[in-house]
Order: C-alpha cells, then sequence, then structure tokens
C-alpha cells in the first residue's frame, strides 16, 4: 500500500485531535507514516501508534520552533523527496496551509485546502463559498498536498506498531528568516478553540450590547463549547475579532452550532453552514438562519437561553 | 522603504458566488467586482508604513482580467502611486502554485522591500499565497499580522494565533500579510479619486514579465476541479415558537440528538 503523509499537528509534543482524524483518513487511503516536527515527541509517540501510524519520522531540534513556518516546510520537503509518498495530509489550520503552500512550491506540486474528505485516488471533497457549493479536486501536477478541515473525520483507534526514523534535517539560512521573538498567550484557557470544537455557541446583534455574551459564555460553558460571534457584533466591540465566524472570519463546522440573536446574513452563513446539526434562537420568524437550522426557537433569547441553560445544568 | 501590495478583485462579499459551467473557474460575469475586503487592510496598512517613514513608494500590483483595474483605481485613490496590472488571457483558470508564480515573476519587475497582501481572499479563503510568494522570492515570511512595525531594514509583527499572538522579526525583504481590523481603511477622497486617473499604471503580459505560458493558466496549475454541485438543499427544520417553555423544548431536542 501507498505510504500516506500526515503531519502531526501538537502542543509540546501531545497530538491535537485533529491528528487521529487524519491518521484515521489516511488509513482509509493507504498506509500512514506520521511526520513529527518539534520537541516533545515522547508525549505523543504512544498516540500516533494507537491511531495506526505504521511509521513515525522524527524531526526534533531546538532551531525548528524558533522560526516561522518555513522550516517545518523544509523538512517536509526533505522527507517527500527521500520517501516519495503517495501524498501528503496536513490540517487546516493557518500554520498548516502555509506548510502546504511552500511544500507545494518546493516540490512543483499541486495544493488542495480546506478539504472536508479525501475519497479514493485522492479526490479532495471541499465546500465552498461558504458551503453553498460542493467541489471535487484533485492533484494534477508532482505529489497531492491536500490540507484537511477539523472534524472532517471521526477518529478511531487502530492500534499499530510503528517504526521510527529520525531526520536530521538541514535547515538553510533562507529559511530562518523569520525569527520568533515571544509566544504570548492573552485567552485564559478552559474553552475549546474555535475552528476545532465539537460545539460552537455564537451570539450576534440580538444580544443588544457587550455584558450580554455572559449569556452566551454560561451556555457555552454547560456544553463545554467554544464562543462564537457573528461580524455584527465584533464590529460593535462587544466580543473579540479572533471570535468571529463568518466570510472574513473563522470557518467551524462542528456537530453542532448554535446560532443565537444571529439573522444569518451571507457573511455568517459562509462560517458555519457545513455544522452538521444547527440551532438557532431569534425572535425575527423571518430571519435567514431559519433555512439552515435542524431545530429553531423564534422567541426572545433573553428568556430561552437561560432556562435552556438552567435545563441543560438540571440534566446532568 | 519601497511596498508593493497585492490586491485582487473578487465577487462582491455580499453577493451569491458561482462557479462557471464551461470552464468551473470562479464565474465573474455578472457579478460586481469589488477590491478583496481583506486587502484593503493591506493598502491601509503600507500607506501608514510610508506615511510613517516619509520615503519611498507604495506600488499596487494586481493580477487579473481586465475589469481589476476598477481595482487598482480604488488603491490609487486611496494613495498609492502607482500600480502595475498583470493581465493576459494565458493566466485564466490559475490555481495558487501558478498565481503564485506569475506573481512572484511580476514582483521581480517591481523594486520593493516589502510586499503585503490581505491574509486570504474572500472567494478562494486559502490563505495560502503570502507564504507562497515568500517561498518563491526567499523573502521573510511574516504572516497573519494584527501588527506591523517597521525598523530600519527590519519589520516586527504580531502574528494573531488562535490563543493570543507571537512576536515574529524578520530583516527586508519581507512578504507580510495582514488580518482584518489590523487598521481602520481610510476611504477614497474626491481629491484622491481625481489624482488617481493621472497616476501611472504600467500592464504586463506573460512576456513582460518573463512567465513562461506553460507554467500559468489552467494547463500551469497544480489542481483541476473534477464536479461540482450546489450543495443539495437542506430538509426543513422544526421551528416552534416560544411559549414560554423554548429553552426547555430545545434542551429536549439536544437530549435527543445526544448533545446532552
Amino acid at each position: 500500500m501507498a505510504e500516506v503523509l500526515v503531519l502531526v499537528e501538537h502542543v509540546d509534543g501531545a497530538p491535537k485531535k485533529v491528528t487521529y482524524e487524519l491518521l484515521t483518513l489516511a488509513r482509509s487511503l493507504g498506509e500512514p507514516s506520521a511526520v513529527f516536527i518539534g520537541n516533545g515527541f515522547d508525549n505523543a509517540k504512544d498516540k500516533l501508534a494507537e491511531y495506526g501510524a505504521r511509521k513515525i519520522y522524527v524531526a526534533a531540534d531546538a532551531e525548528l520552533d524558533g522560526f516561522l513556518v518555513a522550516p517545518k516546510a523544509e523538512v517536509l520537503a526533505q522527507i517527500v523527496s527521500s520517501s516519495s509518498p503517495a501524498a501528503v495530509l496536513i490540517p487546516s489550520t493557518p500554520e498548516g496551509k502555509e506548510i502546504a503552500g511552500r511544500l507545494a512550491v518546493k516540490t512543483e506540486s499541486g495544493v488542495i485546502t480546506d478539504a472536508v474528505g479525501v475519497d479514493d485516488g485522492f479526490v479532495a471533497k471541499q465546500s465552498i463559498f461558504g458551503g453553498a457549493i460542493n467541489v471535487s479536486s484533485k492533484v494534477s501536477k508532482g505529489t497531492p498536498i491536500i490540507t484537511v478541515r477539523p472534524n472532517s473525520t471521526a477518529p478511531e483507534a487502530a492500534p499499530a506498531q510503528p517504526t521510527e526514523e529520525q531526520v536530521s534535517a538541514t535547515i538553510s539560512d533562507a529559511a530562518k528568516g523569520a525569527k520568533i521573538l515571544d509566544r504570548v498567550t492573552e485567552k485564559k484557557g478552559g474553552r475549546p478553540e474555535l475552528t476545532e470544537a465539537a460545539i460552537v455557541v455564537s451570539g450576534g446583534r440580538g444580544l443588544g450590547e457587550g455584558k450580554n455574551f455572559e449569556l452566551i459564555e454560561k451556555l457555552a460553558d454547560t456544553l463545554g463549547a467554544a464562543v462564537g460571534a457573528s461580524r455584527a457584533a465584533t464590529d460593535a466591540g462587544w466580543y473579540p475579532h479572533t471570535n468571529q465566524v463568518g466570510q472574513t472570519g473563522k470557518t467551524v463546522s462542528p456537530q453542532l452550532y448554535m446560532a443565537i440573536g444571529i439573522s444569518g446574513a451571507i457573511q455568517h452563513r459562509a462560517g458555519m453552514q457545513t455544522s452538521k446539526t444547527i440551532i438557532a434562537v431569534n425572535k425575527d420568524p423571518e430571519a435567514p438562519i431559519f433555512e439552515l437550522v435542524d431545530f429553531g426557537i423564534v422567541g426572545d433569547l433573553f428568556n430561552v437561553v437561560p432556562q435552556l441553560t438552567e435545563e441543560i445544568e438540571k440534566r446532568k | 522603504m519601497n511596498i508593493v501590495v497585492c490586491v485582487k478583485q473578487v465577487p462582491d462579499t455580499w453577493a451569491e458566488k458561482r462557479l462557471s459551467d464551461q470552464d468551473k473557474t470562479v464565474d465573474r460575469n455578472g457579478v460586481d467586482g469589488v477590491m478583496n475586503e481583506l486587502d484593503e487592510y493591506a493598502v491601509e496598512e503600507a500607506l501608514r508604513i510610508k506615511e510613517a517613514q516619509g520615503d519611498g513608494e507604495v506600488t499596487v500590483l494586481t493580477m487579473g482580467p481586465d475589469k481589476s483595474v476598477e481595482t487598482i483605481r480604488k488603491a490609487l485613490s486611496m494613495g498609492a502611486d502607482k500600480a502595475v496590472h498583470l493581465v493576459d488571457a494565458g493566466l485564466h483558470g490559475s490555481d495558487a502554485l501558478a498565481t503564485s508564480y506569475a506573481l512572484a515573476k511580476a514582483l521581480g519587475t517591481i523594486e520593493h522591500d516589502l510586499v503585503i497582501l490581505g491574509v486570504e481572499s474572500t472567494d478562494a479563503r486559502m490563505s495560502v499565497l503570502p507564504a507562497m510568494l515568500a517561498e518563491r522570492l526567499g523573502a521573510s515570511q511574516l504572516t497573519f499580522a494584527r501588527k506591523v512595525e517597521v525598523g530600519s531594514g527590519t519589520v516586527k509583527i504580531e502574528r494573531q494565533t488562535d490563543t493570543g499572538y507571537d512576536v515574529v522579526e524578520a530583516s527586508t525583504p519581507a512578504v507580510v500579510s495582514v488580518v482584518e481590523k489590523i487598521n481602520e481603511p481610510r476611504y477614497p477622497s474626491f481629491k484622491g479619486i481625481m489624482a488617481a486617473k493621472k497616476k501611472p499604471l504600467t500592464t504586463l503580459s506573460l512576456s513582460d514579465a518573463g512567465i513562461e505560458a506553460d507554467k500559468v493558466g489552467m494547463a500551469g496549475s497544480g489542481t483541476e476541479v473534477a464536479e461540482f454541485a450546489p450543495r443539495p438543499p437542506k430538509q426543513a427544520g422544526q421551528i416552534v415558537k416560544d411559549e414560554g417553555d423554548g429553552g426547555s423544548k430545545l434542551a429536549e431536542f439536544l437530549a435527543s440528538q445526544k448533545f446532552i
């Protein structure tokens, strides 16, 4: 079976869930090899085996973490050139996509981003224009490089005994151009990341003012959900711009999306339309968001949301 | 410091976007074209850097059909000094691999220390092009910037991350991409609009830019669209009017779907 490389996304070695999703996906396409770049491999080793990696390439070098994107693309390109894989799967995160882009240039290959699935023959499924159109695309030049969105595949364990190969990467001076001086964490931990969360609760104009986002946060916390916001809400300064879901913000595709006080303009729909289950609470029965919902409540969010939060607490 | 801002004309942010049935590319007919919204922040940032430095030129570069000149005019009206329009029928259908090659070639004809772009276009939404340009140009990559500080021969940015930001520094030449809300883009003034008409606009064909024809366009691209279809309409959901028990009904639904 053909080798399919999966780039491991991790924090200090602990793989993120999307890594297991990609390993699961890679198993359906060929023989998965994990590529681990950076420090903390001991934290990743057993997990990568559990999700079926047959081989693990390990590139641990202090320099790899000190510079932006370019060194990782260089390491990956070295592995691609020595192992000639059938394809490379990369998590569709901002950094993942940039690595994919640079790898495409280095290997003269086509790159497809934001796949929501990959079929036999490395046909990538994408959902474009805010989920309005489904597209099947193929890479026609070089090695298929495909970035896959988090939450696209349900991760399934399939324990394997991977072989390990240490990769001694030579990082060129050119790749050391952008030096990372500091990494600053602003958000307190606790809530999951918007693009990775299984449940997202978003608030919009209907909240009326910034402090009412408390209602959204409370509901989100009872569900272990991430908090999103419509553009109207972030433009008004009610919630940080980094939480904006929509065409000029983040695209999310969770199992459950709850739109609270959001009318559902195209700008917003473009960022959440592919969510598996969609719920809306809005006082306007004509709001376009109701065209997308699995379940909707026409009513005052200030009555509905606290009642819902309380009800969920009761059922826990 | 000389800056090139790469801008793209895209279908209006609020319009319904389509693919062409003929060649499966973005259908630009019958849709208003606008400057990619995120590129407005790039133009603004370039102008602010120039104004702060007090010297250098801001050149706006676009690749696209004849109609893209509207977007060039807008950038010039905002205050860019001159423009370069890479326009050639042979470019039609270029994907990211081909576009990054063509833009890198065009950038080779313009003297620059910095290239600034919006972080992604609102039609393709790949956000790979700035990194690919940095790779092709051998320039430093400073992407997803929410703040840009220019020193002498160096540029420092705050790179937006999911949990906060990274402080990243590089020497010029560098490719910078900026996120929404890094600044408040100015509106072109009447004076700016009038002045834009007299600003230099250079048109480049493939051969002018030294672009090999077989590396661009649909044939020169690394990807192809096999097929596409509108997303099947969603089955109508259940919509309930709140009679004082809306929250409980919602909780019941969530429980029935095993979310709680």
